[in-house]
């Protein structure tokens, strides 16, 4: 073979990587989803019934094992982007003095690691809230038949009482929503999984997933703040 | 039209460059853009100056060799045109033009307005033949039928000038286009179809070693392409490689 | 001097057959030590590099582009003939051969054009190979058009852009073997001049565009594909660098130059609309078959139309005068290239010019779009269309004909060609005339070849469409890989050429005081000033018709032309470094040269044939009068140290196997 770097290393084996992860990413989303959207609701079944979901996905092996190429998915996504975007800057090493991309290509899709590095930073402050808390915090506990319990949810309802905190978790999904709109379909396209019959649906589905997931991701706490 | 231009001066590769500001008077809206150049440089040499120098050479779009970045775009404004084709009539009296080379660390420019794109020919020399001898001894042209829409989409993404606009104009300086294309057009056919594997893995190593950036599939490139060349190319590109990742 | 054209003895048809089991041949270990230069990298020259390379030789080849892959043979859009017969309509390499040595008006060498059309099978084998995307048809095989002054359908193509695919496919090969190491590529050299040693082409001299540098490179031959010289009237189809530097320069170093008026204007090209105007674009000949071209019958529209008072589309259709099909009701619009460009210049010469300069004519599309319209009423069972649907159909099946070819044009003119006629005027395309070479496409100074439009073999006076790719693949990969060994099995023990010789030496210097000559010049006018003023005088006096008073003129006028340049002429900038201007200095000065040699070759020729037409050498009604007894030959002309005093050499031509006629399109 003539260069020896096969998946590793190449440009195009970067991308795939950052798609493969991305794709991966996105199907984890669905399962947060679902989870929060018990949030919408209110009294103590639900508090019950999210508190029982938050222990079964920290304590199922299963997950935990699905749980550990998650972290890493999000960490190669991460590094892997930022090699990817400082390798970008240096094959432009004078900017143009006029440049009207607009004209050409979509505001999201040239602002990739800028929206990627907000929802790193939101990770970061939301793992810091609530998995770092729930893994080694001192969330209050209390007893569901015979059962110890961390009650997760006390802890997310009081965060989202908070205005500001509100106003983070907003602004990183629209970020988030931005990302993907881009980034769904661009996924496809790096892998080449492209046909002119079946392009139309994946850009369909990808759009309306960066509206309606980040939407109802950032529609629970205000929700939860207004009430 | 009286016009205000911002044209880019460098004088090689190691200096800094600097943009300057030139009048033009006078300019008809039939000139081609390049025509307008020509005027501009005869008033330049007149008052004793030194000339812009910019690439052009066929002056009917075809040979790939004119490279401007005009008011922030490949080839200016104009869609499916390059800058030998656009004409006066795209701007209005009394606009300020920017004119600037490409820019990407694989295209060192020469002087002013013109880069090296030699990058481009060492990607061909890479792998973008067919190891054929040119004997003429080889079956008749008729012996392999081809699907028309194969042929077709070959001859399409064939039609790639090498202007180099695709790496211009993305933000990354990346040149997935302008290999996927010539990656598409073998592996639609036959005859390319023994060294498909090879071919993909030399032309995008040889891309990587040329400094171009990596792709980010925001599409520009496709829209600012004079010749069209589509996006379903560098898709295409991204399974061939992946392909031969997987088995060679 | 000795004119021998080597042609091989015995029937045409075995002619290169033969020729090629007695040439001799260079064993593998030797070509390894033999160098060979090749200057430009068109189809001509990129296919010699690459098959020379391949066969062993050690290839340097140059470019004054960026890039191989930019010559100007990128630029032809319409075909490439070869005789293989595939439509099944009686095409054989006869036909091709006797289509191409008439259509030449018998002015080319029949040896030359059997072997050209015996070899144009292989070239497509050849592209096919190299996956060179020509059309196809739904079957999946290859599909054919049919082009100008023939009657089967033989040319093949890839769309609009067949020159491009051409040159692609070439290119790739030459890509190839620079990869290998086997050819050196110098881009951005401008081949400057030839260096002979003993009487035998042992190199070139060249600049490095970008550096200033002044280069010797040395090899056992030299390959001159460097193009024609078009741009000699400044405004043409050629590209804006296309030049005839490297061959005028070795005609300057004893190669002959042959039939240099021999010039094709080419009858459908946007016309000129301002003097700023740089370069002029073809349309392709393809459009002649459904487009009619008229002017106005009167005077009075005429003027009306260029003052803008009035629209071709309202005048009635019995006051045009579709001048072709009144002239030449047997072929009407579809008349050679060299009629119809005269015609057209006859009608605006009088006074029926339909621009503001009054140098253009109507091509319509409207009669074809209403018959394409009600054809595919038919098709689609309406018996009885409205007038609208007729037009909206017709402009369909139009668009998917011509669509890019109207696109263009609307691109550069700013009008819609669906709506109103087009408006198109000849322009200068391609040159027939180049140096002389023998059988073995060697010039008369041993070692140094042509090929390609470079040289003068094969198109007579008039070149057909299709045919210009034919043979600059043909020369490349599939004759001069021949011919170039039977000269280089002598130079097996020559060794490498020493650059450091006082051959070198004094060539090297010659060029270096040329341009600091130029440079130091410090006139007050501007290169194309003077190319511009030159293209004038060519135009006007050595065009598309051509007389001896007019002839005398321009010989004079041209003269004066080059004292004043060579007084007048400032080139900014230096010699070291890029300096495009003094590029297009020296370009010019050799273009200056040439036409001088061009209009004295033009009044040489006392007949019309071909692209030369002598406006006293007609007949009544205007057509060429061609004279058989006294021109049959091919005029060599030989440098004798002063421009203006060209010495003339002829080669008899000879015909054995065609009859010479009267080519009538009536």
């Amino acid at each position: 073979m003539a260069t020896g770097k096969g998946l590793f290393g190449s440009s195009l084996a970067r991308k795939y990587w950052m798609a493969l992860t991305g794709l991966f990413l996105i199907t984890f989303l669905i399962v947060h989803l679902a989870g929060n959207l018990q949030l919408f609701g209110e009294g103590e079944e639900v508090r019950d019934s999210f508190n029982l979901y938050s222990k079964f996905m920290t304590t199922f092996p299963v997950i935990k094992v699905v749980s550990y190429l998650l972290y890493a998915s999000i960490l190669l996504h991460a590094i892997d982007g930022i090699v990817l975007a400082r390798q970008n800057a240096a094959a432009r090493p004078s900017k143009y003095v006029k440049n009207n991309a607009a004209a050409n290509s979509g505001w999201a899709s040239r602002n990739m690691a800028l929206l990627g590095i907000i929802t790193l930073l939101f990770i970061i402050i939301h793992m810091k809230s609530f998995w770092y808390e729930m893994h080694f915090g001192n969330v209050p506990t209390y007893m569901i038949d015979g059962e110890e319990i961390k009650d997760l949810h006390s802890i997310t309802v009081a965060a989202f009482e908070q205005l500001w905190y509100t106003l983070i978790y907003v602004i990183s999904m629209a970020a988030l929503g931005f990302h993907l709109w881009h980034g769904f379909q661009s996924a496809f396209q790096t892998m080449g999984w492209s046909h002119p019959q079946y392009n139309p649906i994946i850009k369909g589905v990808g759009k309306a997933f960066a509206v309606i997931v980040p939407l109802l991701f950032a529609l629970i706490p205000i929700v939860i703040y207004l009430r | 039209m009286n016009l205000t231009l911002k044209v880019w001066r460098q004088d090689g590769p190691n200096d800094k460059g600097r943009m300057e500001t030139f009048k033009v008077n006078d300019v008809s809206e039939h000139m081609s853009f390049l025509e307008m150049m020509d005027v501009l440089n005869e008033q330049i040499i007149n008052d004793g100056g030194d000339p812009i120098a910019f690439d052009h050479d066929c002056r009917e779009g075809i040979c790939g060799m004119c490279s401007m970045y005009i008011n922030g775009e490949a080839h200016g404004p104009g869609r499916g045109v390059t800058t030998c084709q656009l004409h006066m009539r795209e701007f209005n009296d009394g606009d300020t033009i920017y004119i600037e080379p490409w820019r990407a660390k694989a295209f060192p420019v020469v002087k002013d307005l013109m880069v090296d794109r030699s990058a481009f020919d060492r990607v061909i020399q890479a792998g973008g033949y067919v190891s054929v001898n040119t004997s003429g001894n080889t079956q008749d042209a008729n012996a392999i039928p081809i699907e028309k829409e194969n042929a077709d989409a070959a001859f399409d993404a064939a039609t790639c000038i090498g202007c180099g606009a695709c790496v211009a104009t993305c933000k990354n300086s990346s040149a997935m286009l302008f290999v996927s294309a010539k990656v598409s057009q073998f592996s639609l056919l036959p005859q390319g179809e023994p060294e498909a594997a090879d071919r993909v893995l030399k032309m995008v190593n040889q891309m990587d070693l040329e400094g171009f950036g990596n792709c980010t599939n925001t599409g520009a490139c496709e829209v600012e392409c004079p010749k069209g060349i589509s996006l379903e190319n560098i898709a295409r590109m991204n399974r061939e490689y992946l392909k031969a990742s997987l088995t060679k | 001097m000795d004119l021998n054209s080597q042609i091989p003895e015995g029937p045409l048809a075995e002619k290169w057959t033969k020729h090629k089991n007695d040439i001799r041949l260079v064993n593998p270990a030797n070509k390894r030590n033999i160098d060979v230069i090749v200057v430009g990298t068109g189809l001509a020259g990129s296919s010699a590099a690459a098959s020379l390379a391949e066969m062993g030789y050690n290839v340097k080849a140059f470019c004054f582009q960026d890039s191989p892959r930019r010559a100007h043979s990128i630029a032809a859009q319409g075909g490439i003939n070869a005789a293989k017969n595939y439509q099944n309509d009686g095409d054989s390499t006869f036909r091709l051969f006797y289509d191409t040595i008439k259509g030449g008006d018998y002015r080319s060498r029949e040896a030359n054009v059997y072997r050209l059309a015996e070899v144009s099978a292989n070239i497509i084998d050849q592209c096919v190979a190299q996956g060179v995307p020509f059309a196809r048809d739904y079957g999946g095989l290859l599909d054919n058009r049919s082009f100008g002054g023939v009657q089967v359908s033989r040319t093949f193509y890839a769309k609009g852009q067949t020159g491009q695919q051409l040159l692609l496919g070439a290119y790739s090969a030459l890509s190839r073997q620079i990869a290998k190491g086997r050819v050196k590529m110098y881009n951005r050299h401008e081949m400057l001049d030839v260096v002979k040693v003993d009487g035998k082409a042992r190199g070139i001299i060249a600049r490095n565009l970008t550096t200033g540098e002044i280069e010797r490179h040395g090899a056992h031959a030299v390959l001159l594909c460097t193009g024609g010289y078009g741009n000699v009237f400044f405004l043409s189809t050629n590209a804006m660098g296309s030049n005839v530097t490297a061959a005028w320069k070795a005609h300057r170093r004893g190669a002959s130059m042959a039939n240099p008026c021999f010039t094709q204007i080419h009858p459908t090209c946007i016309p000129v609309s301002g003097d700023y105007q740089s370069k002029l674009t073809l349309m392709s000949e393809s459009l002649r078959n459904d487009g009619r071209i008229w002017v106005p019958k009167k005077k009075e529209d005429a003027e009306a139309i260029r003052a803008g008072k009035l629209k071709p589309t309202q005048l009635k259709e019995e006051d045009r005068d579709y001048y072709l099909e009144r002239r030449y009701p047997a072929f009407g619009n579809l008349v050679p290239r060299d009629v119809a460009s005269r015609a057209a210049k006859e009608r605006c010469d009088a006074g029926f010019g339909v621009n503001q300069t009054g140098e253009a004519v109507y091509l319509d599309f409207s009669s074809a779009i209403m018959r394409y319209g009600r054809e595919e009423a038919n098709i689609q069972g309406d018996h009885n269309p409205s007038d609208a649907k007729v037009k909206k159909l017709g402009k369909e099946v139009v668009e998917k004909k011509y669509g890019n070819l109207f696109q263009m044009y609307e691109k550069i003119t700013a009008d819609n060609p669906y709506e109103t006629p087009m408006m198109i005027y000849p322009a200068v395309h391609y040159t027939m005339g180049g140096l002389w070479v023998d059988y073995n496409l060697m010039t008369n100074v041993p070692g140094l070849f042509a090929l390609g439009e470079a040289n003068f073999s094969d198109h007579g006076a008039n070149r057909l469409g299709a045919s210009a790719l034919m043979q600059g693949l043909a020369d490349g990969y599939f004759v001069v890989p021949y011919t170039v060994g039977g000269y280089l099995a002598d130079d097996i023990r020559t060794g490498a050429i020493d650059v450091n010789s006082s051959e070198f030496e004094a060539v090297e210097k010659e060029v270096k005081d040329r341009l600091q000559k130029l440079v130091d010049n410090n006139g007050s006018r501007s290169v194309d000033y003077f190319h511009k003023r030159l293209g004038r005088i060519m135009w006007e006096k050595c065009g598309m018709a051509r007389n001896e008073k007019g002839l005398k003129e321009a010989i004079a006028e041209i003269r004066a032309l080059r004292e004043e340049f060579w007084k007048e002429v400032r080139v900014p900038g230096k010699l070291d470094g890029l300096n495009p201007e003094l590029e297009k200095a020296g370009r010019v000065a050799d273009f200056i040269e040439l036409g001088e040699l061009m209009c004295i070759d033009a009044l040489d020729r006392n007949e019309s044939c071909g692209g030369h037409f002598r406006e006293e050498y007609q007949t009544e009604d205007g057509e060429a009068v061609r004279n058989d007894d006294d021109y049959r030959y091919v005029a060599a002309w030989e440098y004798s140290g002063n421009p203006s005093e060209p010495k003339l050499n002829k080669e008899e031509l000879e015909f054995e196997n065609v009859e010479l006629k009267t080519r009538s399109y009536k």
